[in-house]
């Protein structure tokens, strides 16, 4: 099944009681696929059609604040939109999962895939989960709601899966049924909701004071949701039989020499262009983020203090500087001598090939990197 | 005390804070002019105007920031402002 | 109806004293009583009341970010609908809020007719952060962004009508109220509860630190708005007018020369042309309502 649609039923199953969502290339499907249920009365759901991005998380940090289970999605422009949002969502420990369908930041307007508007998020408070492929997708969605209604985390989060590239293509996936997500994923229970019952504020204003503790409780739920992701995850594969309870995945890395890193669809790519590179007798690996937030600095460092060179592929900048994810990793591995190369790829939906990927692995063996990779010399 | 998760509250400690420091004027009742027609109690911000045993308006002065409005909105002219003695 | 006079709104708040938000508040909450949820845009209202830890609302509150009350209004009726609960949903907003910044979000709700109240104190400025021009504050007030000077005569504008706006997305019921009238505050609030869909409510709010007068006269201000005709009570159902409150008719001068914020229209000299334009407004209001009592010879 399409992706989008995929991701849709795994919604479905989570039993939202609220969805307020705003059109965007290349969510549309999802959104749609929403629509039509709840209009057959295959879900039971409130469904807001709101006027923006930023009034549909708005929408959703008023329904979750109530007591209800909620759901969004978004990418791109929309995402840049709701920035204020995010911060506030977060701010206030709402646990809304929305899935952001990566796509590349304007200007220049693009619909094509990166992951600069995820990751530009970074700071938000929002936990990250990026899939590899349509199975992780939808399944990455049942396991979000549970870490983040975990109420010691009470953190909102992001499920990313890469525009077009995983949104529109077919694959086969197990979506699971309504009975087992049930098993899986109890009804949501607020620590705390408005309630005339027993009235609160919720939202205040904090003086220097207190801003600190805030932001420091904020941080520390992160740190603390590793763990809950790892048993949430473990706990899907022992009952589904897909295991989720590794932050990072390694694929070949045991005895690698040179190491490459990336999230998202790229690894799959980058997997098939591992067997060949092996085939032809290089020791090559790959390390694969499946959370971004929190950075999972111990498993990283773990991973590749062991290995000659680190190779990013990273499908985002922070302009000025680096990739995001190589210069994260890069502080995971301070210390360790191993040199961390960073590869601008594939921004705007440029396609990746296997060879592209060989072609960063011949480049970080000559110790060539932190550049921009495949520029096209004729158009500059 | 814990943290509001959220910087959230339940409402009372707001009591704690005796805005009745901010007068430099108070004002004073007569209830001999008095019709108990709780204007007085109506109009203040502060909702700090309450009433005796008889009906008549009895002011909260920890909370009465001494803005006037219950003496300039009262029809039988019954409040008079005070400067605060300290 | 609460069964105790404003217990809903404790002291103990920080605004200004004799502030008219403060007592809107405190009147809304009598005449809303308890089974509400109150949706608060950023402003005065949310900062004096909700100094973390202390908040006097003892309804359940929700301030979010300062142009989305509408919205969050939106998401939390959808859930209070899915639970089956009875709570009403109140967004009270400042005029920045809700005619600014707030346009997108209250214009979204009401067009999707979400069953609520907004209500609106229209101070006419941002007052939380300095008493900033808003598309609210009146033609030639002068505000910290549109100053009166040696080449300005203040805000350029006239108040965007809003309640026109609202009225126009097929609000069932609309209506203005003021301070200065307090039992017609409450009873609007108590109509647009009991109205089904999307209300609006604006309140006036004279705010005596940001139009420059005593506090004591706040309520006297807001009569004075009233009665020049500068602000008119109304009440719209189904976009018709159906209520006005009628007046024997002021100049516009008892209003204007009451607050320091029109003080360059009388200082150094009367400025004729510019209160003229002023009275014209009024006029324009005065036929347009149909306000005015005729007095009989």
């Amino acid at each position: 099944m399409e992706g989008s649609h995929a991701v849709a039923h795994a919604v479905k199953y989570c039993r939202p009681q609220v969805i307020a969502a705003y059109p965007i290339t290349p969510q549309t499907h999802i959104v749609e696929a929403l629509a039509d249920m709840v209009a057959n009365c295959h879900l039971d759901a409130e469904y807001i059609t709101v006027e923006s991005e930023f009034s549909a998380l708005s929408a959703c940090l008023g329904a979750s604040a109530a007591g209800s289970r909620v759901y969004s999605a978004t990418t791109s422009q929309g995402l840049a939109l709701m920035f204020e949002v995010c911060f506030n969502c977060a701010g206030m420990r709402m646990p809304v999962v929305m899935s952001i369908v990566n796509r590349a930041l304007g200007a220049p307007l693009s619909i094509w895939n990166d992951q600069q508007d995820s990751i530009s998020l970074r700071d938000s408070g929002w936990l990250q989960l990026y899939a590899e492929d349509n199975q992780e997708a939808t399944d990455l969605h049942y396991l979000a709601y549970k870490v983040a209604e975990d109420r010691n985390i009470l953190l909102p989060a992001f499920v990313c899966f890469d525009g077009f590239i995983l949104s529109h293509t077919y694959e086969p996936v197990d979506t699971l049924t309504q009975e087992q997500v049930d098993r899986y994923l109890p009804a949501y229970r607020p620590l705390h909701r408005l309630d005339s019952e027993d009235p609160m504020s919720f939202g205040m204003f904090a003086s220097p004071d207190y801003y600190m503790e805030f932001r420091y409780q904020i941080d520390k739920a992160q740190k603390d949701a590793a763990q809950v992701i790892s048993r949430a995850g473990k706990e899907f594969g022992e009952m589904f039989g897909r295991d989720y309870s590794e932050m990072v995945e390694g694929y070949r890395l045991e005895d690698a020499d040179c190491a490459l890193v990336a999230m998202g669809s790229i690894c799959g790519t980058a997997k098939d262009a591992i067997d060949e590179m092996r085939r032809d007798g290089k020791k090559v690996g790959l390390l694969k983020l499946r959370t971004f937030r929190p950075f999972p600095e111990k498993e990283v460092r773990s991973a590749l203090s062991g290995v000659s060179r680190v190779a990013v592929l990273d499908k985002n900048i922070s302009l000025g500087a680096k990739g995001a994810v190589a210069l994260e990793v890069k502080d995971a591995l301070y210390g360790t001598q191993v040199p961390v190369l960073d590869y601008i790829i594939a921004l705007g939906g440029r396609d990746v090939r296997k060879k592209d990927i060989r072609g960063v692995v011949e480049m970080a063996e000559k110790g060539k990197g932190d550049l921009f990779y495949g520029l096209r010399q004729e158009v500059l | 005390m814990a943290l509001g998760l959220g910087c959230s509250a339940r409402p009372g400690k707001a009591q704690e804070n005796r805005t009745g420091s901010w007068r430099t004027f108070r004002p004073e009742f007569m209830h001999d002019r008095c019709t108990k027609c709780g204007m007085c109690s109506q109009v203040c911000p502060e909702g700090c105007i309450g009433e005796n045993d008889e009906g008549f308006p009895v002011p909260d002065y920890d909370y009465c920031k001494g803005c006037g409005l219950c003496v300039e909105e009262c029809p039988s002219q019954a409040i008079e402002m005070k400067k605060e003695e300290k | 109806m609460a069964e105790e006079s404003c217990t809903l709104f404790e002291s103990g708040h920080r605004a200004c004293g004799g502030c008219a938000a403060a007592l809107a508040a405190r009147t809304i909450l009598d005449a809303a009583g308890k089974d509400i949820i109150v949706v608060s845009a950023t402003g005065c209202m949310e900062v004096f009341t909700t100094p973390y830890p202390e908040t006097v609302w003892k309804v359940p509150w929700i301030h979010s970010l300062f142009e989305n009350n509408s919205a969050v209004a939106s998401g939390i009726i959808a859930s209070l609908k899915k639970q089956g609960r009875k709570e009403k949903v109140i967004a009270i907003g400042g005029d920045g809020g809700t005619f600014d910044i707030g346009m997108l979000c209250i214009s979204g709700a009401f067009e999707r007719g979400h069953d609520f109240l907004y209500i609106c104190y229209d101070n006419e400025a941002y007052m939380n952060t300095g008493i900033q021009r808003s598309g609210a504050t009146p033609y030639d007030a002068s505000t910290t962004t549109s100053p009166a000077g040696k080449c300005s005569m203040g805000n350029r504008r006239p108040k965007k009508d809003l309640p026109m706006i609202l009225a126009a997305h097929g609000a069932p019921y609309v209506a203005t109220a003021s301070v200065a009238y307090l039992p017609d505050l409450k009873k609007k609030v108590e109509k647009g509860l009991q109205t089904e869909g999307p209300c609006y409510l604006q309140v006036h709010a004279p705010c005596c630190t940001g139009w420059g007068f005593e506090g004591e006269k706040t309520m006297n201000i807001g009569k004075l708005a009233i009665e020049t005709g500068l602000w008119v009570n109304y009440e719209m159902e189904d976009g018709k007018v159906t209520k006005v409150k009628k007046v024997v008719r002021k100049p516009v001068d008892a209003y204007l020369k009451e607050q320091k914020r029109f003080r360059h229209l009388f200082k150094p000299s009367r400025n004729e042309p510019e209160i003229a334009k002023i009275q014209a407004m009024a006029d324009r209001n005065a036929e347009r309502f149909g306000i005015d009592i005729k007095l009989k010879k």
